[in-house]
C-alpha cells in the first residue's frame, strides 16, 4: 500500500477490477458452501430413500405365496390310522402321502420312485399341516374328494416369481429341470394361485421360509416391553421427581447426575454383558426369557426416561408450584398433586420414545440368549422366546434365499410398530401440551 | 402357582387392608369431629400401609435376589449326601442340567442322581416357600400391629409418610449408581479371571487373535491366542470410515438447516433426519449386509478391485449414515448456542454468510462441535448390530477398507452367543473386551460431556 502510494498511483479501474474479482471469488465460495450443505442433506435423504425402497422392494416377495390347487382323495386308511376318527388318530394321519398322490395324479407320466419324490418336493410341509388341520376340524370329509389349496415350497415359490438360478451348476440348483417343467405345466393349466401370505402374521419361526412367521417374535417383543415398562417407568419417574424437585445440591446428587448422563451413552451391548453376568449367572434367572430381556432393556431405557421426565418437570411453570405452596400444600403435595400431573404428558412422550428405542434394540438380547430358534409361541414372561429385531437378525443370517424377503417383511412389521408408537407420542404431546 | 407367587399376589391385599384399618382407626379417633387429629385420616392409612407392606416387600425382593442360590446350594448338598452320584458326575453340573431341562431324556430321569436332584429342588422350593411365608406373615403382622398402636391424634402422620416417600424416591435415583457399579463389577471380575489365564500384555499388545479354543485339551492350538490389537484396529478402521461420512455430512446438514434453509424446508427435513436416527440398527445392519455389501462387491469387480463380501466399507458406510442425524442434531445445538450478536456483527461488517459461519460461528461453537464428534465416535465404537451383520469375523490387521475386519463388539457377540459354558478363556475374553469398550466409551463420553457443559456455561 505504502509502496504503491509512493510509486505509481494505482489506476481506479485496476482497483475496481481487483475488488470485483475478489467479490466474485467470495460469492463463488459462498455458493459452493451452500451447495455443499444441500448435497449433505440430499445424501442423507437419498440414503434413507434407498434403505426404505430396498426394504419395500424385497418385502414384496413375502407378502404373497404360491399354492397349487389339487384334487385330493381323502383316503381314510391314510388319514385315520386308528380307524376311530378320534382327534388323536386324525392328527397323526399321513397327510403328506395324500398330497403327494394328489399331485402325482396330475402327472400320470411320472412313474419312477426318485422322480415321484422330486415331484413331492415341490410341496411345502405347510401343506400337510393345513390338510391335517382341515381334517381334524371337519372329520366328515374323510372318504370324499376335496379340492385343496396346497402350499408350494420356498424354492418353487421363488421359481414362480421368475427368480432363475442362472449361473448355478445344474447339480447345485435348488430346482431340477424336471421340477421346473412340472411347475410350468401346472402354471399353464391354471392350477397355481398367488395369494396373501397371512400365515406370516400368525405363526412362529420355522426352518421353512414359506411357513415362517413373526407372531412368536411379536409376542416376545410385547412381553419384553411390558417388563421394560414396569421397570423403567416407575423407577425413572421417581428418580426424576427426586432429582428435579427434592434433591439437595450435594456430592451424591452430582454423582447420580453424572452417572445418568453416562449410562445414557454406554453402548447397549454392555448392558447385555451386565444381564448375562448378573441376572443369568448370579441370580439364576432363565435364559432366552422376556423377563430378563425386559430387565436389561429396562435398565438401558432408564436414563432416557429420567432425562425426558426431568425435562418435562422443569418445564412446568414455577407459578404452579408456588400457588400450591401458597395455599398451604406441603412441598410433597405441591409436587405430587400439581407439578407431576402437569408434566405427565411430557413424561409419557419421553417414555413412549424410550420404549420405541427398546423395541428396536437387538445387541443386549443376543447376550442373554434370546437368539435361540424358537417355534412355539411364548405365553408368559419366563417362556423362551425371541423378539422382532432378533428375528430380523436371524433371518438375515439364514442361508435360504427366500428368507431375504421374510427379513424385509419383518422389518416392515417392526417399522410399523415404531411409527405407531412415535405417532402416539406426538399425539400425546400435541393433545395435552397446550393446557398450561 | 407356588407359595412365592401367592405371596406376591397377597401383598396388595395386605396393603389394602392395612390402609383401610389405619384410616378407620384415625377416623374413629376424631370422635365425629370433636377431636383434632394432626393429619388427614388417609395419611394414617398410608403410614400403616407402609409399615405393614414394606417389610414383606423387602423380604420378597431379597428372595428374588438370593432365592435360587439358596435352593441350588441345598440341592447340591442333598445330592452329594444321597450317595447316588456315579463316577465323574458333579452335583453342581446335575443342578445345571435340571435348570436347562437336560435332566430328563424322553420323560425319564437321565440318571438316579438327576432324579434325586429334581426331588431335592422341589423339596427345597416347598420348604423355603413355607419358611418365607411364615417370615412374611410375621413381618407384615408385626409392622401392622406396631403402626396401629402408634396412631394417636398427635402423631404427625403426613410428615412421616412424606419423609418415607422422599427416601423411596431417592432410592430409585440411586438405581443409576447401582447399575454403573453392577456393570463395572461384573465386567471387572470376569476380566480378572481372564487375565489370570492370559497376560494383559498379550491381550493389549498381541497381534494374533484366534479365540476358538479346541474341544479337547490335547488338540493342537488348544489354548487360543488372545492378542486384541487386530480387533482394536478393525474397530478403528470401521469407526474412521463411519466418521468420514457422518462428520462432514452431519455438520453441513446442521449448518444448512440452521443458516440457509427456509422455515418450510426445516420443518419437514428435520423430522425426516430424525427418522434415520429412529431406524433400529438391525435394519441398517441387514441393509449393509444384504444390499450394500453385494453392491460394493459388484462395483469392485467392475473396477477390478478385490473386495471381500463382508468388507469394512459396507459396515462403515451404513454406520456413518446411521450416525448423521446424531452429529447433525448435536452440532445444531452447538451452533444455536452461539449468541446472535456475533453473527450479526460479522454480517454487518460485510462478510458473506459462509465467511461468517466459517470464521466466526464455527470457531465460537467449536468446543460444542468437538463434543458432538466425540459422542458420535463413542457411539460408533459401541455400535454392534451393523458390524455383527456386515463386518467379518476374521481378525485381519489391515487398513484396507475393502478387506474384511472384525471389531470389539463383533467379537463379544461371537464369543458369547450360544456358549453356555462360562469359565473358558474364550467366554471370559468377551468380558475383557467389554471392559475395554466400557472404559473407552466412558472416557469419550466424560470428555465430551465436560467440554459441552463448560462451553455452554461460557455463553449463558
Amino acid at each position: 500500500m505504502s509502496s504503491d502510494g509512493a510509486g505509481r498511483p494505482e489506476r481506479r479501474e485496476e482497483v475496481e477490477e481487483r475488488a470485483d474479482r475478489r467479490l466474485r471469488r467470495r460469492y463463488a465460495s459462498e455458493r459452493a458452501f451452500r451447495t455443499a450443505g444441500l448435497v449433505a442433506i440430499a445424501f442423507s435423504l437419498s440414503a434413507l430413500g434407498a434403505l426404505l425402497g430396498s426394504i419395500v422392494l424385497d418385502a414384496t416377495g413375502a407378502l404373497t405365496v404360491h399354492s397349487v390347487r389339487l384334487e385330493l382323495d381323502l383316503d381314510p386308511a391314510q388319514l385315520d390310522p386308528y380307524g376311530d376318527r378320534s382327534p388323536d388318530s386324525l392328527a397323526s394321519g399321513n397327510a403328506a402321502a395324500v398330497l403327494r398322490s394328489g399331485l402325482a395324479s396330475e402327472f400320470p407320466e411320472v412313474t419312477g420312485r426318485s422322480e415321484k419324490r422330486a415331484l413331492g418336493e415341490l410341496l411345502s410341509v405347510g401343506a400337510s399341516y393345513d390338510l391335517l388341520d382341515r381334517i381334524v376340524a371337519e372329520p366328515e370329509l374323510l372318504g370324499s374328494r376335496l379340492e385343496f389349496r396346497a402350499l408350494l415350497s420356498d424354492d418353487a415359490d421363488l421359481a414362480l416369481r421368475g427368480e432363475t438360478e442362472e449361473g448355478v451348476d445344474e447339480a447345485d440348483r435348488k430346482l431340477s429341470g424336471a421340477q421346473q417343467a412340472w411347475l410350468a405345466s401346472l402354471s399353464e393349466r391354471g392350477r397355481i394361485e398367488n395369494h396373501w401370505n397371512l400365515r406370516f402374521l400368525t405363526t412362529g419361526d420355522s426352518r421353512d421360509p414359506e411357513i415362517a412367521g413373526v407372531q412368536g417374535a411379536i409376542r416376545g417383543s410385547f412381553l419384553t416391553l411390558i417388563v421394560t415398562l414396569l421397570l423403567s417407568f416407575p423407577l425413572g419417574v421417581a428418580a426424576a421427581i427426586y432429582l428435579e424437585e427434592f434433591a439437595p445440591r450435594n456430592r451424591l446428587t452430582d454423582l447420580i447426575e453424572v452417572n445418568i448422563n453416562n449410562l445414557a451413552a454406554v453402548p447397549s451391548i454392555v448392558f447385555g454383558l451386565l444381564g448375562l453376568a448378573v441376572f443369568l449367572n448370579v441370580f439364576g434367572l432363565p435364559r432366552s426369557a422376556p423377563l430378563v430381556g425386559g430387565m436389561v432393556l429396562g435398565l438401558m431405557t432408564l436414563p432416557t426416561v429420567i432425562i425426558a421426565a426431568r425435562a418435562a418437570l422443569s418445564a412446568v411453570p414455577p407459578s404452579i408450584r408456588e400457588a400450591a405452596l401458597g395455599v398451604g400444600a406441603s412441598p410433597t403435595q405441591a409436587v405430587l398433586h400439581h407439578v407431576v400431573p402437569q408434566a405427565l404428558p411430557g413424561i409419557l412422550t419421553g417414555t413412549i420414545i424410550g420404549m420405541a428405542r427398546a423395541l428396536g434394540e437387538t445387541a443386549p438380547l443376543l447376550m442373554i440368549g434370546m437368539v435361540a430358534f424358537i417355534v412355539d409361541l411364548p405365553t408368559g414372561p419366563t417362556d423362551p422366546s425371541t423378539v422382532l429385531p432378533v428375528q430380523i437378525y436371524l433371518w438375515a443370517e439364514a442361508p435360504e434365499r427366500a428368507f431375504a424377503a421374510r427379513t424385509a417383511a419383518a422389518i416392515l412389521v417392526l417399522l410399523g410398530f415404531l411409527v405407531t408408537m412415535n405417532s402416539v407420542a406426538v399425539w400425546v404431546r400435541r393433545r395435552f401440551e397446550s393446557r398450561v | 402357582m407356588d407359595v412365592i407367587g401367592w405371596l406376591w399376589l397377597g401383598l396388595p391385599l395386605l396393603a389394602g387392608a392395612a390402609y383401610w384399618l389405619g384410616q378407620r382407626q384415625a377416623l374413629a379417633l376424631t370422635d365425629g369431629g370433636r377431636v383434632e387429629i394432626h393429619s388427614l385420616p388417609q395419611h394414617y392409612g398410608q403410614l400403616v400401609l407402609v409399615w405393614a407392606a414394606l417389610p414383606p416387600l423387602l423380604i420378597l425382593f431379597a428372595w428374588l435376589v438370593i432365592g435360587s442360590t439358596l435352593v441350588d446350594a441345598y440341592t447340591v448338598a442333598a445330592v452329594e449326601s444321597s450317595g447316588l452320584l456315579t463316577e465323574g458326575q458333579s452335583a453342581s453340573a446335575i443342578v445345571v442340567d435340571v435348570h436347562t431341562g437336560m435332566a430328563e431324556i424322553d420323560g425319564a430321569d437321565a440318571s438316579p442322581a438327576h432324579g434325586a436332584a429334581q426331588a431335592a429342588i422341589a423339596r427345597a422350593r416347598g420348604m423355603f416357600g413355607i419358611a418365607l411365608a411364615a417370615l412374611v406373615a410375621v413381618a407384615g403382622g408385626a409392622g401392622l400391629a406396631y403402626a396401629r398402636r402408634r396412631i394417636t391424634p398427635e402423631l404427625r402422620a403426613r410428615n412421616q409418610v412424606e419423609r418415607i416417600l422422599t427416601a423411596g424416591l431417592m432410592a430409585c435415583s440411586i438405581v443409576a449408581i447401582v447399575t454403573t457399579i453392577g456393570i463395572v463389577l461384573s465386567l471387572f471380575f470376569e476380566a480378572i479371571r481372564f487375565f489370570e489365564l492370559t497376560s494383559p500384555i498379550e491381550f493389549f499388545f498381541g497381534t494374533e487373535w484366534s479365540p476358538q479354543t479346541a474341544m479337547r485339551s490335547d488338540q493342537v492350538g488348544s489354548s487360543g491366542r488372545f492378542g486384541a490389537v487386530p480387533v482394536f484396529a478393525g474397530t478403528l478402521l470401521i469407526t474412521s470410515i463411519a466418521m468420514s461420512i457422518a462428520i462432514p455430512v452431519g455438520l453441513m446438514s446442521a449448518i444448512y438447516l440452521a443458516f440457509y434453509a427456509g422455515s418450510a424446508t426445516r420443518i419437514w427435513v428435520k423430522p425426516v433426519l430424525e427418522i434415520i436416527a429412529g431406524i433400529p440398527t438391525v435394519v441398517w445392519g441387514s441393509f449393509a449386509a444384504l444390499t450394500l455389501g453385494p453392491k460394493i462387491r459388484g462395483f469392485g469387480e467392475v473396477v477390478g478391485l478385490d473386495v471381500a463380501s463382508e468388507s469394512a466399507l459396507a459396515a462403515g458406510i451404513a454406520m456413518g449414515v446411521m450416525i448423521i442425524p446424531f452429529v447433525s442434531s448435536l452440532s445444531d445445538d452447538a451452533l444455536n448456542a452461539v449468541p446472535r450478536s456475533l453473527r450479526e456483527g460479522s454480517l454487518a461488517m460485510g462478510a458473506t454468510d459462509s465467511e461468517t459461519i466459517r470464521r466466526v460461528i464455527l470457531p465460537a461453537a467449536l468446543p460444542g462441535i468437538v463434543g458432538a464428534f466425540l459422542l458420535a465416535i463413542s457411539r460408533a465404537v459401541g455400535e454392534t448390530m451393523i458390524v455383527v451383520m456386515a463386518a467379518g469375523l476374521a481378525a485381519n490387521l489391515t487398513a484396507n477398507p475393502f478387506a474384511a475386519v472384525t471389531t470389539v463388539t463383533v467379537q463379544i457377540v461371537t464369543l458369547l452367543v450360544g456358549d453356555q459354558e462360562f469359565d473358558s478363556a474364550k467366554t471370559l475374553a468377551a468380558f475383557a473386551l467389554g471392559l475395554t469398550l466400557f472404559f473407552v466409551t466412558l472416557g469419550l463420553n466424560l470428555v465430551a460431556l465436560t467440554v459441552v457443559r463448560r462451553y455452554r456455561e461460557q455463553y449463558e
